[in-house]
């Protein structure tokens, strides 16, 4: 009846799929295979048929991420409740009172910017406050130079210079820097800013190590955080401290058995603080601990020795020990850009690894010439040099050397960018924040400034201390810049300084700020 | 879709004898149009009446070298163009100078205004080849990287020790590149490095003059020959053609030089802030449509110093996926959490947006503080436009800030030159923050970032670029200030309209007529960027020198800038380029094209035969059906001839 209906129907559909397995090529060896396998180890069958199943299984399963554990199941109404009821903050936070006197005291200038500047109030003032050291902004050989470039060049290079952005003058100015350096070859970045901070990560990856000063710049601190490097900070230009850091590093290595690069990264003159490094000492630790140098000469090159040539000159170091030499264009030399320089295959390295020059369009081709012939000067006439340490050794006996009470200078005495820090006692008698000395400096740079010298401060701190790295107690001292410059006379600087030295001291001595900070009496 | 897998072989099916007859005839032909073209570029700064393209005097003119740059200097007893004097030699060298940066207009119906059609954006079509071709692509890097490991094992012990030094430890260091991470570098791009990189020297204007170089060890070293190559330029960023050393801009830059000198010598927050500077901020803040803007040194800062200032920790960025570098390391600087949607995918982003906002910050749940959605205006690599009513209809459901990066858009797009929000009739206010850069369309360098008054004073404070880095030179921005004034037709009326619909039409143009070449094409239609897509590896280096052999520049760009896959060639068109230009990379790439094998398209993507008379667009579905054309799609497999023919007219209609 209807069972047997059923179970001929049945019969009929396994011989049906009997047939079709059979048909399969291949049918008649699986079959034998597992009739084989089945009589001499039935086991064996079993586990692989689970196998079978758990692979097809995995197969279908859906791929899962780990990230999902901590997920919260929600509906669409739900979310979009949630939705409704958030509110992001403001895009970006008020002006803080101190920003917003920075901001409304900005001076415009009017004209070009050279020893004497025109601001756009109408007033002519001594500008103290730019890195036009040796005014090459107004050199007349220089400009002829530039505007005949612009005559064959156009303006912009139009183009990264991977594709057709590099232009002979690129390769002329790269050519210039480093047989003024002394280094195999150079590459030209087009910003200064940007230059250590892709040098850095175009070298340093996951697992190698960094030794860096603690008091770096920002720059250098940006390129430390993209490099995903193990970062060890030493104590500023402290020797003893970074040997301890590099044997440590070194025996850490040893135990593990593996050898990853190393590095140590600093600065020729501090931006922070002014000072100097000290290079044969660096060298030694370097030879002794198998470490590369990535030197950032931004403030030294074009400055520290008898031709420029930054610290190797001054401190008669072979620049070929250094590994990487990076520095600025946009400095004393009035062109722009930035430069690394060092060995064929590290410079060749960075024009694929490093994002600033890959990703960025090419320095223009006036600037590129500007650099060349600013070198040219320099090389030809080493007297300019002599000319504006000689206006700092003249600014340094007005503001430094115990001439003032209440600030100290703790920039090199060859450092035309001289930085004036509040005395330590001020600081401690007055109970000064960090806020209430970048006020009072502020003030004092506004009282500069009625008095006819512009000068400025030291700017940064607030995105220096909200960085990412941790780098321990490392505080920026909130400090005055004084830019020297050649292109003033004796009389013209000593007179600066004195009115820098009394704007201090009328600031400092002022009522209001003075009480402000003292406890109520 | 079905592929056909037949395609593959139909070239290589054909009789022999039948192929290699049909190859020599369109070679010696396009020997005959690059000849012509060559020597009717010198002549056309000449006499700028001979205008049409088939003019047979021309054709049975010699071929004479673009190198010599001297050459047309002999070339000065043309017939007068005016009936008063002839030009003397000294103005025809500077006419000549002048048209060899940006080409004269051949036709004033040769412009069209850049203008989204009104519809919403649909995303382009993305044709794929047969499989033949990514089967074939894929085999020929596993034996790329077959050969490299095989050099390699031999190459590290009985090569040049040389070549290999700065992957092992030596005395003590750690070697200095990771051999792993070099090996693309050493085994891949070194085949193919002189395609990159090319010396240049002049104005990268409508013709690039380069220094020509040889490499006698495979691409290790090269020795430049002393000689010079001026090619048609179709690989600078130079949309509107302001890369120029004459005219108006470079006067005004000339200028500003002797009067400012080179540097403003100081950070902006010091005492690099003069006069110019503010000028330039203010106008470009009135170009884009916002309050008030900053403009930096460099376009790589401005994004990779924005972002630390804009969001921080607790903030979330939502980047495409396709997003510049510059944005990717920006947004990694700020310690904000990064994930990225699908390029251009309105959907996914919406689904990011929802799950981020409802699941709060990972682990603790916390809403977000806030979150910033960045985006390109044009896609470089893609040639994608945003799609921008898209997004901003997201933004005013979701609430997040909206960072629109219009390095390439930026005067290259819209009927006032404003990019993507001129483009689509969007009002700028609407968007937070607009990034762009000045390198491109400008001719300057450099970066600005525009938005409403208080987030821009507050980034003056807080942008460490601004704080530390150096300002732009006096002369970039006179150039900024120069052309944008040009843009906005205050300078020489009349001179910038035309740039921005010439820009509108070449770029229209060129991509239509590739597509009806069979390449395929990505991106939009309105987009300067034109990317066509090469697959295999070795055509990288083919279409490069094949194209260079044809005396023009482009970009060709693999992996790792793209997926390993889809290796592509990049046009970028300029208002300098005119239509015989276009033409004779039309011509060129019609040549190449059959040589080394890239007509992939299916006809998927465009390239479509015009309807018949008297069939309108509406009319074509109803059309195709009468005449059982239903789903048909044709490969495109255009005649030169053709595509020029049809180029203006259709160019100027939706594409097809």
């Amino acid at each position: 009846m209807d069972l047997q209906d059923l179970q001929t129907r049945l019969n009929l559909f396994l011989d049906h799929a009997a047939t079709t397995f059979q048909k399969v090529p291949g049918s008649a060896v699986l079959i034998r295979y597992v009739r084989s396998s089945y009589q001499n180890d039935p086991v064996r069958s079993a586990i692989e048929l689970v196998l079978v199943i758990f692979f097809i299984r995995y197969l279908l399963s859906p791929s899962y991420s780990t990230s999902k554990v901590n997920y919260v199941k929600l509906t669409e109404d739900e979310i979009d409740e949630l939705v409704e009821e958030w509110t992001p903050e403001p895009l970006v936070a008020p002006l803080t009172p101190l920003e917003e006197t920075s901001l409304e005291k900005l001076p415009i200038l009017v004209g070009p910017s050279g020893p004497k500047s025109k601001l756009s109030t109408g007033k002519t003032v001594t500008n103290l406050a730019s890195y036009n050291f040796y005014n090459l902004n107004a050199n007349e050989q220089i400009k002829e130079k530039a505007i005949a470039t612009l005559r064959t060049y156009g303006v912009g290079p139009c183009g990264p210079p991977q594709f057709y952005g590099t232009q002979d003058v690129h390769m002329k100015a790269e050519a210039d820097i480093a047989s003024y350096l002394g280094t195999e070859k150079c590459i030209v970045y087009a910003q200064a800013f940007s230059a250590i901070s892709s040098v850095i990560p175009a070298f340093c990856k996951r697992g190698d190590v960094i030794v860096a000063d603690r008091a770096v710049n920002y720059s250098i601190r940006r390129g430390l955080e993209i490099s995903r490097s193990n970062i060890r900070w030493y104590n500023h230009n402290d020797f003893e401290d970074l040997e301890q850091v590099m044997r440590g590093v070194v025996a850490e290595q040893k135990k593990k058995g593996k050898l990853t690069r190393r590095f140590i990264v600093t600065e020729g003159l501090f931006e922070t603080c002014g000072d100097m490094n000290n290079l044969p000492k660096l060298v030694e630790l370097k030879e002794k601990y198998k470490f590369r140098i990535i030197l950032d000469e931004t403030w030294s090159f074009g400055v520290l020795g008898r031709t420029g040539r930054g610290l190797t000159e001054h401190q008669n170091v072979d620049p070929t020990q250094i590994d990487m030499i990076v520095g600025s264009l946009a400095g004393p030399l009035c062109a722009g850009g930035g430069f690394c320089a060092g060995d064929g295959d590290v410079v060749e390295h960075q024009r694929i690894a490093a994002a600033a020059y890959t990703f960025s369009a090419a320095l223009p081709a006036m600037l590129a010439m500007t650099a060349s012939e600013s070198l040219n000067v320099l090389q030809s006439n080493p007297e300019i040099l002599a000319g504006c340490r000689e206006n700092v050794r003249l600014l340094r006996g007005q503001l430094a050397e115990g001439r003032s009470e209440w600030v100290v200078c703790t920039s090199a005495a060859e450092n035309p960018v001289q930085l004036l820090v509040l005395r330590e006692e001020v600081v401690r008698a007055r109970r000064l924040e960090l806020e209430d000395q970048e006020r009072l400096l502020q003030e004092c740079v506004d009282e500069a400034l009625a008095n006819g010298v512009l000068i400025t401060r030291l700017k940064g701190m607030s995105i220096s201390t909200h960085n990412s790295l941790k780098d321990g107690s490392w505080i920026v001292q909130p400090a005055l810049k004084v830019c020297v410059t050649s292109g003033l006379s004796k009389k013209d600087i000593e007179k600066a300084g004195q009115t820098i030295r009394h704007a201090i001291t009328k600031v400092m001595t002022k009522k209001g700020n003075n009480k402000l900070n003292l406890p109520a009496a | 879709m079905p592929r056909k897998l037949t395609n593959p072989f139909s070239t290589s099916s054909m009789p022999q004898s039948e192929r290699a007859g049909e190859r020599r005839a369109s070679h010696s032909k396009g020997n005959r149009l690059v000849g012509f073209f060559s020597s009717k570029a010198k002549e056309q700064s000449h006499s700028q009446q001979q205008s049409s393209v088939s003019s047979p005097s021309a054709m049975s003119l010699p071929t004479i070298s673009l190198s010599a740059a001297a050459a047309g200097e002999q070339h000065l007893d043309e017939p007068p163009t005016t009936l008063f004097e002839p030009p003397s030699a000294d103005e025809a060298r500077k006419e000549e100078r002048a048209a060899s940066q940006f080409g004269p207009l051949l036709h004033p119906t040769h412009r069209h205004v850049s203008q989204s059609f009104g519809q919403p954006l649909e995303t382009p079509i993305e044709d794929e080849p047969p499989y033949y071709f990514v089967l074939t692509t894929y085999l020929s890097y596993l034996i790329l990287i077959f050969c490299g490991h095989i050099r390699d094992f031999f190459g590290k012990r009985f090569g040049n020790k040389k070549h290999y030094q700065t992957l092992k430890a030596q005395n003590g260091y750690a070697p200095l590149n990771d051999d792993f991470d070099n090996f693309y570098v050493r085994r891949l791009k070194l085949r193919l490095d002189d395609c990159f990189a090319r010396p240049t020297t002049g104005v990268p204007g409508r013709f690039i003059t380069l220094m020509d170089r040889k490499s006698d060890d495979f691409n290790r070293t090269y020795k430049f020959t002393g000689t010079y190559t001026q090619t048609l330029n179709m690989s600078s960023y130079n949309y509107l053609g302001f890369a120029q050393s004459d005219g108006p801009c470079a006067d005004a830059v000339e200028e500003c030089v002797r009067k400012y000198g080179l540097s403003s010598a100081s950070p902006r927050a010091d005492s690099g802030t003069n006069d110019l500077a503010v000028e330039v901020e203010r106008e470009v803040a009135q170009f884009v449509g916002k309050p008030a803007a900053m403009v930096f040194s460099m376009g790589f800062v401005t994004n990779a110093g924005s972002f630390p200032a804009l969001v921080s920790k607790g903030c979330l960025i939502l980047s495409d996926e396709l997003n510049h570098a510059s944005i990717r390391i920006g947004a990694r600087l700020s310690g904000a959490v990064i994930r990225s949607f699908k390029h251009n995918d309105i959907g996914d982003l919406e689904a990011k947006l929802r799950e981020a906002i409802s699941q709060g910050q990972p682990r603790t749940h916390r809403p977000w503080k806030k979150i910033l959605v960045a985006v390109e205006g044009l896609y470089s690599m893609e040639g994608t436009m945003v799609d921008l009513p898209g997004v901003l209809a997201l933004k005013k459901k979701y609430k997040f800030f909206l960072y629109v990066d219009e390095a390439h858009s930026i005067g290259a797009l819209g009927p006032r030159g404003r990019g993507v929000c001129d483009y689509f009739g969007v009002d700028p206010a609407e968007i937070d923050i607009l990034m762009g850069t000045l390198t491109k369309s400008f001719g300057a360098n450099g970066g600005y970032v525009a938005a409403e008054k208080h987030i821009i004073d507050k980034l003056r404070s807080t942008n460490a670029a601004t704080l530390l880095g150096e300002s732009p030179a006096p002369s970039v921005l006179m150039q900024i200030l120069a052309s944008l004034r040009i843009i906005t037709g205050e300078l020489a009326p009349g001179q910038g309209e035309e740039r921005l619909q010439r820009i509108a039409f070449n770029s229209r143009y060129l991509r239509l007529g590739l597509k009806r070449l069979g390449y395929i094409v990505y991106g939009h239609d309105d987009s300067p960027i034109i990317p066509i897509m090469l697959y295999h590896p070795a055509k990288i280096a083919a279409f490069s020198h094949e194209m260079l052999k044809r005396k023009i520049s482009v970009v060709v760009v693999g992996y790792p800038a793209t997926p390993l896959i889809s290796s592509r060639a990049r046009f970028c068109v300029s208002s300098a380029h005119n239509k015989e230009d276009l033409d004779r990379v039309l011509a060129a790439c019609d040549e190449v094209g059959d040589i080394i094998q890239i007509k992939y398209s299916t006809g998927l993507a465009g390239g479509a035969e015009p309807l018949p008379e008297g069939v309108t667009p509406e009319m074509e579905k109803e059309w195709r059906k009468a005449n059982g054309l239903e789903g048909v799609i044709k490969p495109p497999r255009w005649k030169l001839e053709d595509v020029l023919a049809r180029g203006v007219q259709d160019a100027k209609v939706p594409l097809r």
